[in-house]
């Protein structure tokens, strides 16, 4: 709804754009460009398909189910466990060498850390209902912080029925980032983080205050427990891994060898209730990061497709090509 | 229209009433008692869509009829603009006495009092009302004191009626003393607002309807606001879009619901609540939480795009130099940008004749003469051949005979008249407007037809001048510079049924010579056939330049046989039964056996290029309706002009001729003629074949065209009965539609409106453009789809009410078929687009509520969220929306309204569809293992929704950049500008812990995404794969599909 004046007497200006004749170029999606760029771009694919479908076949992965219920037998006394904290074990052996450097993942299935909670609220309330327990504030807040994952793990390696602890490399499981810039810890009161933490309470679910996260590391304790910030980095499904430790030093950097192994497990997390399962997986990684087969298939699919269909545009230009030209 | 309704509650005794009464002079009548000073309406006209006091709800009632338009709340520019007019004009009340000056326009409807004139009539053109330009006479009221002042009448005249032609009035007159005399009042005395006076000093004249009830505000039409097609589409398409959103919001309620009954799924431990809402409410408030995170798929921004696409679009228009004249030095004119595309899907063109098609401007252009044509160039000069030193003298002698008659016949055989010497600045205003430097020529000519006028110049040029008619002589100025005078004995006046008009005069000699000029079909049965052939050959050549033709021919009477037409004529004119009938008789067997002389091409100039645009505008599959106010035979020949109808034309007439043929009723022969021409011009016409040219239709000769009249046309639509009524209307609809031309002639303004109307409702709703110039186009402007002013010469008021105005005819051609082409393409990819790339957005976020417990948690981060439609793909389609050309500017293009039907739209919602499938999905299974990154750490929910939203933002600029046909600088800018501004930005807001927000969602999210290989080799495969339908499409080797386009080329 505009009257737009036309100018009483001026002629409208002669420039390209007013007129409407910029210049400009106008490709069009010829044969011969689309079928030489199909032929060349399913080429390229079906290369990086096939690299990485060898590469994620090569990457090993051992994924024990340690619920306890169901078709998963380990951990089962710890179910409905007599004592707190509950301790099992699980064994397993490896036939060859189990190429480092080796990570150790915690699993969750049918765990929706995406739940709508303190992920999207709006800041004055993004921590309810754990903001607050008996009028104080709770350090970290918010359900997500209140619900970590709590299970430990240790792993050893049996050595002449002897049992030889792996280390576990607990640092650098977490973002660089977010161990670095986005968490912070409160600065410390007395050089005590505990007393920084002053005047907040515990999450109601963890056993232990923030602060006292990893008694064996202090300097891995309260908002930059590497644990923590994991926990914190919310998986997008509902099925999902998070790094646990890695192994990464002495005579297992370079792998775990051959051999039989115990992993004891403190079974302290319950998802029986909501029909979760746990597992752990130790896992390596290549280029392309963890196994997953399905980018080396996709790429497969799309490189072949590609090639056929340059083919098949081939075929009928080559066969209409001739009727065309009568136009 | 307030104004009006105002008056009608007010003036509300009077208008119960079926007439009015007119104080003249204000003067209390003595007849009646008690003097009340009626209520009539002032002289305002309100035309302009808002006035100061109805803008605000006006606007903003019409700002609501669209659906989403709460965001215009805020209105751009205020349109207040009233009628510009002299103010004294709006002050005069019905009653008051009005004094009209030569060449001034009459400000209100008024009954002819008195004239300057000795004869006590006036001269009036009608050019602004009803497209007429020629002078019509008007007289005074009979008998009345030529004192006004103390005249004392009252006139009592029916109530406004929208009829220009119909008046019914009396007055009476009353003197001291005496019974009031009575006069009757016809539509002769009736001066209309918005004529001109011509050709006498001074009238005056009672007002007796002014303002809004003159005539011709009762022909204008309220002016509502017009509404694209496209934007009905779009509301089309918004509701199915509502639909979706309502129906995922649904579904996500009802699923969250049924999740949480299984076992352990009910909010478990880890994501207890505290407060316990009731179930009911607390399912509206997941439900409407739904809605909220879907919202995103009703494109709103889409409506602000497109208002700035068709604001900025317009521009081109005003801009393109092809539209400048520089007789006006004005461009085109764009008075709402709202209709831009409409003009790319126009089926039907309306157009106007005089002004529009005709420049109204009629020429003299050559004569025949025994077979010999002459052309008038500088100097006199033969053609065909014939040199005045060849042959015997004798033959010269006899040959300079005939031309002599032959130009008296053309100074004599005429009811012009000649414009007083010394009368105003004389020639500026006629109607020809011919200037001759010559002293003698330069005297003006008035006549009731324009090619008399152009006759009598004719004649002029050849050495023989008109110089008047005096006291029953009339006078001509020979070659040789010597007065010759004519008594004019009796005058046969012009019909349309006969076709030609005489004169029967004696000349200085004493010889009685009857003259007779007519259309070459009723005057060769006349004439001795011998004669005919010479001259049928230039006449026919002639009528297929356009021209329009008449034959000359004479008779010479005897004294006794004069003596008998004379008193039979004398006898008809007195007969007070069947006068016309029996006069008619007369005329008929006087003009018998007469010689015929020659013939004359008389040329209406049509605007420049008329008939190439016509042309263009048929061969591009546009239907063109002339609608005339003028004769039919005018009409008729203007389209042969413009080569609207062609000589093989077949043309199917419905005119009062034609139904008075066979002499049977009217209503009966309407009828008998209907079902005859519907038979042959829809049931035996073969079925239209697409890819038939019009050239080859003519070649076969299937070529209709439809010629109907004013009077018919009111038969046709007010028949006896409705159902008659209703199926006359889709016969008349369903001939027409299969031809390729019609004419519709004799029309009254609102009658072209109904024409515009009927054919705008008929079946399929084609879009229709109407085109004019004056104002009795106003109501069919502001009836069709689009509405287009010429910029000529009766005035503005067409290009006020217009929607676009341009200065010639000439530049329909390019604003319909190159702009009108080029904007309805891109609007209709712009709406498509939007819809598209909202449905792709939104989509993998209802298949995140899948696999997030329904727990309305958005995929993307509200940065995202928000700028997505806002700064991320925005201007890439603008851009595109403004300056794509997919076929070069110069090549008019066929217009086919087909991009915004439910196919195409069903194209491109799958096309979404897949799309978001994909990105959801293909991302889906990269995080099977989320471990991306060789040192084993796991990307989370943000770095999931980045991935998809960065294949999103890159698909859906990419998809516009594989439409795209013209790249400009601009595009290359904004295209590449907009990839590069995403990654930016993402950098930018990632990479800062940004004080203001408490969680630090996409804090270096997307920098580390980039530094995963897999992440970059999934965003190229799924970008590439969502493209490939696209790229498949562009180069199907589909020659049906691609054809098209190249064959026009």
């Amino acid at each position: 709804v505009s009257q737009l004046g036309a100018g009483t007497t001026n002629r409208p200006d002669n420039t390209a754009f007013d007129q409407q004749r910029l210049p400009a170029w106008q490709p069009v999606l010829s044969a011969g460009i689309v079928i030489p760029g199909f032929l060349l771009v399913g080429l390229a694919f079906i290369g990086i398909g096939v690299a990485l479908f060898v590469t994620s076949r090569s990457i090993q992965v051992l994924e024990n189910d340690y619920t306890g219920t169901g078709s998963s037998v380990h951990c089962s006394e710890c179910v409905n466990p007599k004592t707190t904290p509950c301790t099992c074990q699980l064994n397993f052996s490896l036939s060859a060498l189990f190429q480092g450097p080796v990570f150790l993942y915690y699993g969750l299935s049918n765990y929706f850390q995406n739940l709508w909670g303190d992920l999207s609220k709006s800041p004055s309330s993004s921590c309810a209902p754990y903001q607050y327990d008996q009028n104080t504030t709770i350090a970290p807040c918010g359900s997500v912080a209140n619900s970590m994952f709590n299970d430990t793990f240790t792993l050893y390696q049996l050595v002449n029925a002897t049992r030889k602890t792996v280390p576990l490399d607990g640092k650098g499981i977490a973002w660089w980032t977010d161990y670095n810039i986005k968490f912070r810890n409160p600065p410390e009161v007395d050089g005590s983080l505990a007393a920084a933490f002053n005047g907040t309470v515990k999450p109601v679910n963890w056993p232990k205050p923030v602060y006292d996260l990893d008694p064996t590391n202090p300097a891995n304790n309260g908002f930059l427990n590497q644990d923590f910030l994991v926990w914190m980095r919310t998986a997008a499904l509902p099925d999902f891994w998070k790094l646990y430790r890695r192994i990464t030093e002495g005579e297992y950097a370079s792998g775990l060898p051959a051999g039989n192994y115990t992993l004891e497990i403190q079974y302290n997390y319950p998802v029986a209730n909501f029909a979760g399962r746990k597992s752990v997986i130790f896992s390596n990684t290549s280029w392309m990061g963890g196994k997953n087969q399905f980018l080396g298939i996709a790429y497969l699919v799309t490189g072949s497709l590609c090639v056929v269909m340059s083919a098949v545009m081939l075929i009928v230009y080559a066969k209409f090509n001739s009727p065309d030209e009568d136009f | 229209m307030l104004r009006r309704g105002l008056n009608r509650l007010f003036g509300g005794d009077e208008r119960r009433v079926d007439s009015r009464t007119v104080y003249v002079g204000h003067q209390p009548c003595p007849s009646t008692q008690a003097f009340v000073p009626p209520k009539f309406c002032d002289n305002r006209i309100v035309s302009s869509k808002y006035t100061v006091w109805n803008f605000l709800p006006k606007n903003l009632f019409e700002q609501f009829r669209r659906i989403a338009n709460f965001y215009f709340l805020i209105i751009f520019l205020v349109q207040v603009s009233d009628r510009p007019g002299d103010p004294d004009h709006k002050k005069i009340k019905v009653g008051d006495i009005v004094e009209v000056l030569e060449d001034e326009t009459f400000p209100c409807d008024l009954i002819l009092l008195g004239s300057s004139r000795d004869d006590d009539t006036c001269f009036v053109t009608t050019a602004s009302l009803d497209g007429e330009s020629n002078h019509k006479t008007h007289y005074t009221v009979p008998d009345l004191e030529s004192d006004l002042e103390v005249l004392n009448a009252t006139i009592e005249c029916e109530q406004p009626q929208p009829d220009l032609y119909k008046f019914v009035g009396r007055m009476h007159i009353h003197k001291d003393g005496q019974e009031p005399a009575v006069r009757s009042l016809g539509p002769e005395n009736l001066l209309l607002k918005g004529a001109t006076l011509k050709n006498t000093r001074v009238v005056y004249g009672v007002a007796v309807y002014t303002g809004m009830e003159t005539k011709m505000a009762l022909n204008y039409q309220g002016k509502s606001q017009k509404r694209s097609v496209v934007e009905k589409s779009i509301n089309g398409f918004l509701l199915v879009y509502l639909c979706i959103l309502l129906s995922k919001a649904l579904v996500c309620t009802t699923l969250k619901y049924v999740w949480q009954n299984q076992r352990g799924q009910d909010e478990p431990w880890y994501n207890q609540k505290t407060q316990k809402e009731k179930e009911f409410l607390k399912m509206f408030t997941d439900f409407l939480s739904f809605m909220v995170l879907f919202n995103f798929i009703i494109p709103v921004s889409m409506y602000v795009t497109v208002e700035m696409q068709k604001f900025l679009g317009s521009f081109f228009i005003t801009w393109d130099r092809d539209f400048y004249d520089r007789e006006i030095q004005e461009g085109a004119l764009v008075n709402t940008s709202d209709l831009n595309e409409e003009l790319g899907q126009v089926e039907y063109v309306f157009t106007d004749k005089t002004g529009t098609l005709t420049q109204n401007n009629m020429e003299f252009i050559e004569c025949s003469i025994d077979g010999f044509q002459y052309k008038y160039q500088d100097s006199r000069t033969e053609l065909d051949g014939f040199c005045v030193t060849d042959g015997p003298v004798s033959k010269l002698q006899q040959k300079a005979g005939r031309e002599e008659l032959f130009l008296r016949a053309l100074c004599l055989c005429h009811t012009v008249q000649v414009k007083e010497a010394g009368q105003g600045v004389g020639f500026a205003d006629q109607v020809d407007g011919v200037d001759v430097a010559s002293a003698v020529e330069q005297r003006g000519f008035i006549a009731s037809s324009p090619d008399e006028v152009a006759l009598v110049k004719g004649a002029m040029k050849y050495g023989f001048t008109f110089l008047g008619l005096e006291s029953k002589s009339m006078k001509i100025l020979n070659r040789n510079n010597k007065i010759e005078k004519y008594e004019l004995l009796h005058v046969l006046n012009f019909d349309p049924v006969r076709r030609r008009m005489s004169v029967i005069v004696r000349s200085p000699d004493g010889e009685t010579l009857l003259f007779c000029k007519g259309a070459d079909s009723s005057i060769f049965p006349r004439v001795r056939q011998e004669e005919v052939e010479r001259i049928r050959m230039h006449v026919e050549r002639n009528a297929t330049e356009g021209y329009r033709t008449l034959c000359v021919a004479y008779k010479r009477l005897t004294d006794e046989v004069f003596a008998r037409v004379d008193a039979e004529l004398r006898e008809a004119r007195l007969a007070l039964q069947d006068r016309e009938e029996r006069l008619v008789a007369v005329y008929n067997q006087v003009e018998k056996g007469m010689n015929l002389i020659g013939a004359t091409a008389v040329e209406d100039r049509l605007q420049e290029e008329a008939a190439e645009t016509m042309e263009a505008l048929q061969s591009a599959g546009i239907k063109v309706w002339v609608l005339t106010g003028d004769k039919m035979e005018t009409a008729k020949s203007t389209c042969y002009a413009c080569r609207l109808f062609q000589r093989s034309t077949e043309l199917l007439e419905l005119t009062v001729r034609t139904l008075e043929e066979g002499g049977r009723k009217r209503g009966e022969r309407l009828h008998e003629l209907l079902l005859d021409y519907h038979k042959r011009a829809v049931q035996d016409a073969p079925p239209p074949k697409g890819g038939v040219t019009r050239s080859v239709k003519a070649w076969l000769n299937e070529e209709y065209g439809f010629i109907i009249d004013g009077t018919t046309l009111s038969l046709l639509l007010n028949a006896s009965s409705d159902v008659v009524s209703s199926n006359y209307r889709s016969l008349f609809l369903q001939i027409c539609q299969n031809c390729t031309a019609v004419l519709c002639c004799r029309m009254a303004p609102l009658q072209k409106a109904q024409i515009v109307k009927m054919v705008k409702n008929s079946k399929g709703n084609p879009i229709t453009l109407s085109i004019g110039d004056g104002a009795n186009d106003v109501s069919m402007i502001l009836e069709a789809h689009v509405g287009i002013g010429i910029k000529g010469k009766e005035g503005r008021q067409a290009v006020r009410n217009s929607d676009y105005a341009i200065p010639k005819l000439k530049h329909l051609k390019k604003l319909l078929l190159a702009h009108g082409h080029l904007y309805y393409v891109r609007i209709a990819h712009l709406v498509q687009y939007f819809f598209y790339k909202n449905l792709c957005f939104i989509l993998p976020q209802f298949l995140y509520q899948f696999f997030c417990g329904y727990s309305q948690q958005p995929l993307y981060d509200a940065a995202y969220l928000t700028m997505y439609n806002i700064c991320f793909t925005s201007m890439p389609i603008l851009a595109y929306s403004l300056l794509e050309q997919h076929i070069c500017i110069e090549i008019l293009e066929v217009a086919k309204n087909a991009m915004l039907r439910w196919g195409p739209f069903l194209c491109w919602t799958l096309l979404g569809i897949f799309q978001g499938l994909l990105f959801f999905f293909g991302v889906h299974c990269l995080f099977g293992n989320s471990a991306l990154q060789d040192n084993g750490q796991v990307f989370g929910n943000w770095s999931f929704g980045t991935i998809v939203f960065t294949i999103l933002v890159f698909t859906v600029t990419l998809k516009l950049a594989l439409d795209t046909r013209h790249w400009t600088w601009i595009n290359h800018f904004v295209i590449w500008g907009s990839l590069a501004f995403y990654v930016f930005f993402s950098f930018f807001w990632g990479g800062i812990i940004w004080p203001f927000l408490k969680q630090q969602r996409l804090y270096f999210v997307f920098a580390n995404m980039l530094s995963s290989v897999s992440a970059w080799l999934v965003i190229i495969l799924l970008i590439l794969l969502s493209l490939l339908p696209d790229i498949l499409w562009a180069v199907l080797p589909d020659p049906h599909l691609r054809g098209d386009t190249r064959q026009l080329i």
